[in-house]
């Protein structure tokens, strides 16, 4: 046992140095402002200027009137602007063709969620064929949402954002596009996989080896371009969101393939393996594309930088060390050596330190500019997952702690806090995201702002019945299955009510997410009116005008 | 790449390394470590390897996702009522050393199934409450699995499983015959049995050649 000693102890005492250096480097002031890199972001002269093309002119006045109304209208360098363009024009196909398909994923796993909510109240309710049983429709919720949804829009909104940041054209973008090709067919043939029966039985990791493998050889194809494009970067700074999407690209391949390598894994080995990916696929993979992107558009939309450089850099190192080692708080009460157990739940709870720092970063970011959100729909959606973002991880860290996980482990609260991470905070910061890309891409405006708005209240209220009725339910199915008075059943037909609540408040949302994918093709097919010229880098408050083509744009922008 | 980094900044060494030799530590911690402390693990005194049949039934059962809502690890008596609820005793890493994939599960919208074998030995019970769980459990929120059954009119045939349902749930004439998928994942189900006392891990454990 010298081994698992040792190793605890180097845990303990990297964590405690780590905090160490936390304290120490708040102590001499390291945490001010913001510096070069956090400016990278902007070209000359554009802080100040808001941008956010999903929002009207009017929406647009006012947000810079907001932010900075006395704002000097500059001349901006033609130079910057022409790059600006070419470099969007590198990855806008990719793009576009990515975010396709994640809305197309969004909608179709939205749909085999509710079937599953709905079983779980109705449980005589389409029973007669296998592939729709609970069984079967819930892990194809799971892998469309994780797989499908989350990871396509991620790894469009990030190959949207390296060339961006990096003021440099996408390398390989042909390759890319393959690669998200290869993603889908993975996805949809682990799909049909699970109808059929053929899962592997671990949680996350449902899809057999064998379609695993598209999935691997797509996401590669999709990595290496922006691993390329980092190394022929043309800027002197890597901003935060590069640190996350690039370390993210690095992480997920591994875990991807140590947690589905075929025949390695046994028993309550394979169950550590099980919860250590688990976890980590939500830890450093979509938190990172996630936080990238928020640390992107929030201080892009409002015109000011982050924060602190400083403090983003010891949230990105903090989060990569403590959220690794967390997957055990699943395990709790299980078979599995104890001092694994400790150590991840000592490690969820330091995730306090990164979640702070972002928290601080982007919400100082935020403070007094909070009147942003009425008129920026990207903000609306990213400063609430943002904000999500911060609850899940405080409820994340008290969770794993022992006493608490006592209730919560084996019940319904479980699924609502994963629901409020992934969903409250991931799928709203992608929303946000998307509605800033898009226009962008297609060279076309948002075609019914209305339907925007729709999106964002049935989803907001659908999420607040969904995430409240399931946690209460949980909770106190929780404490009724720790009462030995209680009979089982009793624990079963108490929950019925908030099962019940999940799937009004799931309908709902599913509900804003047709009506986002309706909105979404609508602009794809370039429906509605004829509004280009905000979609391209329109001033604030000067009415829009179609413009000349892309490479001609002359940069008039004031 | 005419850079100048500053003294705290981020390039892409210092990112490669970083995140790999911190990703290298959880790894190790929750796989690598694991791996070389149970590779060698004794099975549970008692415990048989699962047979051709109930290998098949394992299969269904995860399929079919039993394990979305049925656990397979009792909690000890000092943290839940487990053992109470005739769950079994907490159950310890020999117990699953046939278990490949494991099967631990992660809610318990239904009851622990570790014991059900001991629990419920019947086999008409579990073939009943397969094809029809309010049958026998009023308010259970089970699905039915009629795929796993065949309905007939018709006489029962030399070498049919005829399910027998309560009176109330019978249809006159009709017979359920249990298709052999449903045979088989019951006698995973009857299978289920970690009632052996557990060995407490003993550091001397280790010390066997």
């Amino acid at each position: 046992m010298d081994l698992t000693v040792s190793v605890l102890l180097a845990t303990f005492v990297l964590s405690v140095l780590a905090l160490f250096v936390f304290i120490a480097s708040m102590a001499k002031g390291l945490f001010g402002s913001g510096g070069a890199a956090a400016l990278q972001i902007f070209d000359a002269d554009e802080v100040g200027t808001v941008e956010d093309p999903a929002a009207t002119q009017a929406q647009r006045g006012n947000l810079q009137q907001a932010m900075d109304p006395g704002h000097a209208r500059h001349e901006r360098n033609a130079q910057e602007v022409a790059t600006r363009l070419k470099v969007d024009q590198s990855s806008s196909l990719v793009v576009g063709v990515c975010l396709s398909l994640s809305v197309v994923w969004l909608v179709l796993a939205s749909l085999a969620g509710l079937v599953a909510s709905l079983k779980l109240h109705l449980p005589d309710w389409w029973i007669g064929q296998a592939w729709i049983t609970f069984g079967r429709i819930r892990p194809i919720h799971l892998n469309l949402v994780a797989y499908g949804w989350c990871s396509m829009a991620g790894i469009g909104v990030a190959l949207w954002l390296i060339p961006r940041l990096l003021k440099t054209e996408l390398v390989g973008a042909k390759y890319a596009l393959l690669g998200g090709a290869l993603w889908t067919a993975g996805v949809a043939a682990g799909t049909v996989a699970i109808a059929l029966g053929h899962s592997d039985g671990l949680e996350w990791l449902e899809y057999p080896w064998k379609i695993d493998m598209l999935l691997v050889i797509g996401g590669a194809l999709v990595g290496f371009p922006m691993w390329l494009t980092l190394l022929r970067r043309k800027v002197a700074h890597l901003y935060v969101s590069v640190w996350y999407i690039a370390a993210g690209l690095l992480w997920f391949p591994v875990l991807f393939l140590v947690g589905n390598w075929p025949g390695l894994h046994f028993g309550v080995q394979q169950a550590s393996m099980n919860w250590w990916f688990g976890h980590n696929v939500l830890g450093l993979w979509f938190t990172p594309l996630g936080l990238a992107a928020a640390y992107y558009f929030i201080p892009k939309v409002i015109g000011k930088p982050i924060h602190s450089y400083n403090l983003s850099l010891l949230g990105f190192w903090s989060l990569a060390f403590f959220y690794s080692q967390v997957g055990g708080h699943h395990l709790i009460g299980g078979p599995v050596p104890s001092w694994l157990i400790t150590i991840s739940i000592v490690q969820s709870v330091m995730m306090v330190v990164p979640v702070v720092a972002v928290a601080i970063n982007q919400h100082l970011t935020m403070v007094g500019n909070f009147r942003a959100v009425l008129y920026s729909p990207t903000l609306r959606f990213i400063v609430l997952g943002a904000m999500l973002y911060t609850a899940a991880s405080v409820q994340g860290s008290l969770q794993a702690l022992r006493s608490v996980n006592t209730v919560t482990h084996f019940t319904h609260y479980t699924v609502a806090h994963a629901h409020l991470g992934l969903y409250g905070f991931y799928s709203m910061v992608m929303f946000g995201a998307i509605y800033f890309i898009m226009p962008r891409v297609m060279k076309w405006e948002w075609p019914y702002p209305w339907m925007i708005s729709a999106h964002f209240w049935l989803v907001v209220g659908g999420f607040a019945v969904y995430f409240i009725g399931l946690s209460w339910g949980g909770w106190f199915q929780g404490l009724a299955m720790l009462d030995k008075d209680v009979p089982f059943m009793e624990t079963v037909r108490m929950t019925i009510p908030y099962l019940q609540a999940r799937s009004v408040g799931g309908s709902l949302m599913a509900l804003g997410h047709l009506i986002f994918a309706l909105h979404f093709f609508m602009m794809g097919w370039k429906f509605g009116p004829r509004r280009l010229g905000a979609a391209l880098l329109a001033a604030p408050g000067r009415p829009s005008a179609v413009r000349p083509a892309l490479g001609k744009t002359s940069g008039s922008a004031a | 790449m005419s850079l100048e980094p500053g003294k705290y900044e981020m390039d892409e060494l210092r990112l490669v390394v970083g995140a790999m030799v911190i990703l290298s530590l959880a790894t190790a911690l929750l796989v690598v470590v694991p791996y070389l402390l149970l590779k060698d693990l004794p099975p549970s005194p008692g415990l048989k390897p699962y047979t051709e049949l109930q290998l098949q039934g394992r299969q269904s059962y995860i399929a079919n996702g039993c394990v979305y809502c049925h656990s397979q690890q009792p909690r000890d008596i000092a943290q839940a009522p487990d053992a109470l609820r005739g769950w079994g005793r907490a159950s310890v890493a020999a117990d699953y050393a046939y278990d490949t994939p494991h099967l631990l599960g992660t809610m318990r919208t239904g009851p622990d199934l570790l014991n059900i074998g001991a629990r419920q030995p019947s086999r008409d019970w579990h073939l009943g409450h397969l094809y029809a769980p309010r049958a026998y459990t009023p308010g259970s929120i089970m699905p039915g699995y009629p795929y796993l059954f065949e309905v007939r009119q018709g006489p029962v045939r030399p070498g049919d499983v005829v399910v027998s349902l309560p009176p109330a749930f019978a249809k006159p004439g009709q017979v359920v015959v249990a298709m052999p998928e449903a045979l088989a994942l019951v006698d995973y189900l009857l299978s289920l049995d970690r009632t052996s006392p557990a060995l407490k891990p003993l550091p001397a454990a280790k010390a066997a050649p």
